[in-house]
């Protein structure tokens, strides 16, 4: 998928004008938000937890390369092949050269992030390889051809309606009058079109939300059963995950689960956990022959020795991004890319690079809901910080803003002038607003203001409150 | 591949600023990984058998699992012909070659073991563990207990014995590396399938099994 994220400010408006979208967006709010302060409120150990599961990720990420390779060789003893990956392209290759060998037309898929960041859907589809999406909410946006706007609730931005126009499209041989009013109908009707495809499907393509080297086991949670159904049911399977999910130990795993679904849709757990060790038993009555983990760097390494490392201890629950006031305003799809909110602000930059992305570590308004709320205690905050710093420094800021910028530094160094400035501006931006309270355009900030309203001083600046009390 | 192999190493060792980890520190790390130790376990996790038995229903029908207490394991096939009466099924199963010893045919029932196809509306397996902490049934795969029971039928039934009741999910590894060969597959059910992909709606039954029904047998 190309970063549509250098348009951040026209999509964020016209998001924001989208009444499909806003809808869907309180919902968000409603449900998720609501449903995991109660998850936590119920479990008194979940801060412990939280400390548990940051010390045993920095652990493990400070010792990667040996839980990596401990990881290779129980998959190998288990009779399952590891494909090391540099890149997406590698990945893709690897994947497809396996999909060859087995002589595959379709591959059904659970639910992965890293097959949507290095956009395995097209490139397998242009090869020869029908990929099938069973989660509901990637099958509705796959027919849709669009991108996920959340990483746990894919569909999250449509309604009722638009699922039933993506099917009464998709789905041949129905009467096209038929009653699609009802989200269980709608259900019932994508589960059906999927029994077959499950059944048909020569191989399968899972994600993994944890690698686990005591065992060599690849982990998928999902709620529908459908990952179960994809890893199980066809003749090969292929997990696709990157180097920063391996944790040593089964013990180390539980306590990870014991923070995701919470801290994700506030649910005590998913409905199925499975931990996957290599391919059919010799006497096993049903399971994969074939056993596949394609491993993929992807920029993980290179994040591992710089300012982002914390950012690799990511589990991708989603909590960040139904905590932001941004992601609430204005949805996925306006970040312009597969990961949305802070964590996609601070991960995209990363992964595909500052100068397509330069606009999404603005994107924030620091407020520090998203560190509250993240389970592995990432600092988010920080990290957008770091990128904003490092989008100045190489110049992939307007001249205005670094002229601002460069005015402002040398106004605060003297205290004298930044005094008289300011009192000045509070004085004149009070007039602008006329008792609004609020400003839609600012002189010389125009492009600031353009995506934002800025709230108008309200009485003297914090230096004249301070000396005033002291006279008192 | 193998190229990419190295690279992939060398650069995760480039960042950490060091070489290959000396074999001191290798030996250190494979004990963690050989002498797993639990971290914390929650309270709820912990506490007499019969308090744990009490929390597991409890959890489990929270996450909209049928609980029903049977008496012994014996009285199972029983319990799930009067199940597929009630719900109007016809008298058929697909169930777990574990459970191959019970009387089926003495309860009424025609049971066919081994995995499941498309036609089987309903199995019937046994329960590795369960775990008291939220209401989760632990099963493994293995020749006597093929995987696909547990996904494609629309009725899901699984048999706990109370004694294999656990506080939480360590207690569970525990028996399970002590069990042997580690099976192919681990999945721990907490409810019957569902989604809220649809404007946020929570709908039992996508790909998954749509009830599950959990007899907790006291005895043998
Ligand atoms: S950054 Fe934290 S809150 Fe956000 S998805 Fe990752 S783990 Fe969850």
């Amino acid at each position: 998928m190309h970063p549509t994220s250098r348009r951040f400010a026209a999509n964020a408006r016209a998001a924001m004008a989208d009444p499909v979208l806003q809808d869907a967006l309180a919902r968000l709010k409603a449900g998720f938000r609501v449903k995991r302060a109660a998850a936590v409120a119920r479990l008194p150990e979940f801060e412990a937890l939280k400390a548990e599961a940051r010390a045993l990720k920095d652990h493990t990420l400070a010792h990667l390369d040996h839980y990596l390779e401990a990881f290779e060789a129980k998959v190998v003893e288990t009779g399952g092949t590891v494909h090391w990956c540099r890149d997406g392209a590698e990945a893709k290759a690897a994947v497809l050269a396996i999909c060859r060998a087995a002589g595959a037309r379709t591959a059904t898929k659970g639910k992965s992030m890293v097959a949507e960041e290095i956009g395995l859907n097209d490139f397998l589809e242009k090869n020869g390889v029908i990929p099938v999406e069973t989660d509901l909410g990637e099958y509705i946006i796959q027919l849709r051809r669009e991108p996920p706007s959340h990483i746990v609730a894919p569909a999250i931005h449509l309604n009722r309606g638009q699922v039933a126009d993506a099917f009464r499209t998709a789905h041949g041989g129905r009467p096209p009058d038929r009653d699609l009013e009802e989200p269980r109908v709608l259900l019932d009707e994508a589960r059906e079109e999927m029994r077959a495809r499950f059944l048909a499907a020569d191989v399968g393509i899972t994600g993994a939300n944890l690698l686990i080297a005591e065992t060599g086991s690849t982990v998928i949670v999902t709620n529908e059963g459908n990952g179960d159904l994809t890893q199980t049911l066809p003749r090969v399977h292929i997990v696709l995950a990157t180097i920063d999910k391996v944790v040593p130990t089964l013990d180390d795993a539980a306590t990870i689960l014991r923070l995701l679904a919470r801290s994700a849709t506030g649910q005590e757990l998913s409905v199925y956990t499975t931990f996957s060790t290599g391919p059919r038993r010799p006497d096993d009555l049903d399971g994969p022959e074939q056993f596949h983990v394609v491993l993929l760097d992807n920029g993980r390494s290179a994040m591992l020795g710089g300012q982002f490392r914390d950012m690799l201890r990511c589990i991708r629950c989603g909590a960040c991004i139904n905590h932001c006031p941004v992601y609430g305003a204005v949805g996925g799809h306006a970040y312009g890319w597969v990961y949305p909110g802070p964590m996609g602000s601070v991960l995209s930059p990363a992964l595909v690079g500052l100068e397509q992305t330069a606009k999404l570590p603005d994107a924030s308004t620091l407020c520090g809901r998203c560190e509250e709320v993240c389970p592995m205690s990432i600092p988010l905050p920080a990290l957008l910080r770091h990128w904003r710093e490092h989008a100045f420094e190489r110049h992939l800021k307007p001249a205005r803003e670094r002229l601002g910028l460069a005015l402002w530094s040398f106004a605060a160094s003297r205290p004298w002038l930044y005094r008289a400035v300011t009192r000045l501006a509070s004085w004149g931006l009070r007039r602008l607003a006329r008792g609004t309270g609020r400003l839609a355009r600012v002189p010389l900030a125009g492009g600031w203001t353009a995506a934002r309203d800025l709230p108008a001083p309200s009485g003297p600046g914090f230096l004249d409150q301070w000396r005033q009390g002291k006279r008192r | 591949m193998s190229d990419a192999r190295a690279t992939i190493l060398d650069s995760v060792r480039r960042a950490l600023r060091r070489g290959p980890p000396p074999e001191t520190l290798r030996a250190e790390l494979d004990r963690r990984m050989a002498e797993p130790r639990p971290n914390v376990i929650p309270a709820r996790g912990k506490g007499e058998p019969a308090e744990l038995i009490e929390r597991f229903a409890a959890m489990a029908t929270e996450m909209s699992a049928i609980i029903e207490r049977i008496p012994t394991a014996a009285a199972a096939p029983a319990a799930v012909a009067r199940l597929l009466a009630e719900s109007g099924l016809p008298p058929q199963v697909a169930a777990a070659p574990a459970l191959s010893g019970l009387d089926w045919t003495g309860a009424g029932l025609s049971a066919r073991f081994g995995a499941a196809g498309r036609g089987d509306a309903v199995s019937v397996v046994p329960a590795f563990r369960a775990v008291a902490e939220t209401g989760t049934c632990i099963v493994r795969s293995g020749p006597d207990a093929p995987t696909t029971l547990n996904f494609l039928p629309d009725l899901h039934v699984v048999l706990v014995r109370t004694a294999d009741v656990v506080g939480a999910y360590e207690d569970a590894w525990k028996a399970l590396r002590k069990a042997g060969a580690w099976p192919r597959t681990v999945t721990w059910i907490t409810g019957p399938s569902r989604t809220a992909d649809i404007e946020q709606t929570l709908l039992l039954g996508a790909h998954g099994p749509r009830r599950l029904h959990v007899l907790l047998a006291d005895g043998p």
